[in-house]
């Protein structure tokens, strides 16, 4: 069961616009996730190098975020899926945010806050297709 | 060196607010989708918690001449609202459903060393670069020269 959080997930979506707002305001960059960890492969060194910095960052930040969530909270449960349901899912995520050249991040965030109309669309399509998913894995089948 | 510093510390607070609102919680975020069960609203709190402070952030910044880093901002080039963007968009979706983990919160859950992290990790890559090889073989075949040729 998971607990109704606003005040947690308000105060963490504040941290996400701070942090896109920090990269873009150092960097210039949008802080889009899928696009920089795609970006890493085939990338010049210069290119290589913030981005290589910034998974770094999510990874220490995610590395003490998640030791102090762990000591005051319950752990995380883990994801429902088998092992061949998480590669699916994974090579679905993966090659379908850089087909759609952004995520949740770099079109739900980043590009919503710019009325990019193609970050609409794109947010549109990935709630409702996810949307859909569940209904169809938690009332259908189930 | 200091683009990578301040790069990094906009990773860590980026990861920071991920775990803070519960978007690396895969049954968290299952939750939010699952409209006709037991609906929990929390994420849209992360979204909207995250576009009131980016809105008008970025709006500022971008009146600025450039970046504080860098020589100029790298906005992402203008496009349509094409094919790509809506399969993409479409098999994105279907990922997010099954498994409740986007890009970033996949990354921040690798440091749990949980195998279910490192096997979407993983595939996810795998994704990305298939798609990467894709995109540059199709722009060298012969028949796709040709065409951007006639489009030009």
């Amino acid at each position: 069961m998971v607990e109704f959080t606003p005040l947690g997930s308000t105060v963490g979506g504040v941290c996400i616009g701070l942090a896109a707002g920090l990269l873009l305001f150092c960097n210039g960059r949008i802080a889009g996730v899928s696009g920089i960890v795609g970006g890493l492969f085939g990338s010049s060194l210069a290119e290589f190098g913030w981005r290589m910095a910034f998974v770094l960052g999510l990874l220490g930040g995610g590395w003490i975020a998640l030791a102090w969530v762990q000591t005051t909270h319950a752990p995380p449960e883990g994801s429902p899926l088998s092992t061949t349901g998480l590669i699916v899912a994974g090579v679905l995520v993966g090659l379908g945010t850089r087909l759609a050249r952004g995520c949740t991040s770099g079109h739900g965030v980043c590009g919503i806050s710019r009325f990019s109309p193609r970050s609409f669309s794109a947010t549109a399509i990935f709630m409702a297709t996810a949307a859909a998913v569940v209904f169809v894995t938690r009332h259908v089948l189930a | 060196m200091p683009t990578r510093v301040a790069a990094f510390a906009a990773g860590f607070i980026f990861a920071v607010g991920l775990v803070c609102s519960g978007m690396t919680h895969p049954l968290k975020v299952l939750a939010f989708l699952d409209f006709a069960g037991d609906w929990d609203p929390s994420l849209a709190f992360v979204m909207g918690g995250a576009i009131a402070v980016y809105a008008p952030l970025s709006r500022w910044i971008a009146r600025r001449p450039t970046p504080l880093l860098e020589p100029t901002f790298d906005w992402p080039e203008p496009r349509r609202i094409d094919t790509e963007l809506v399969v993409g968009a479409g098999l994105f979706g279907i990922g997010w459903g099954l498994a409740g983990v986007c890009p970033g919160p996949a990354i921040v859950n690798l440091v749990t060393l949980g195998s279910s992290a490192l096997v979407f990790v993983g595939s996810m890559l795998l994704g990305m670069v298939s798609l990467e090889v894709w995109r540059r073989v199709s722009t060298t075949l012969p028949e796709r020269r040709m065409k951007q040729a006639d489009e030009a």
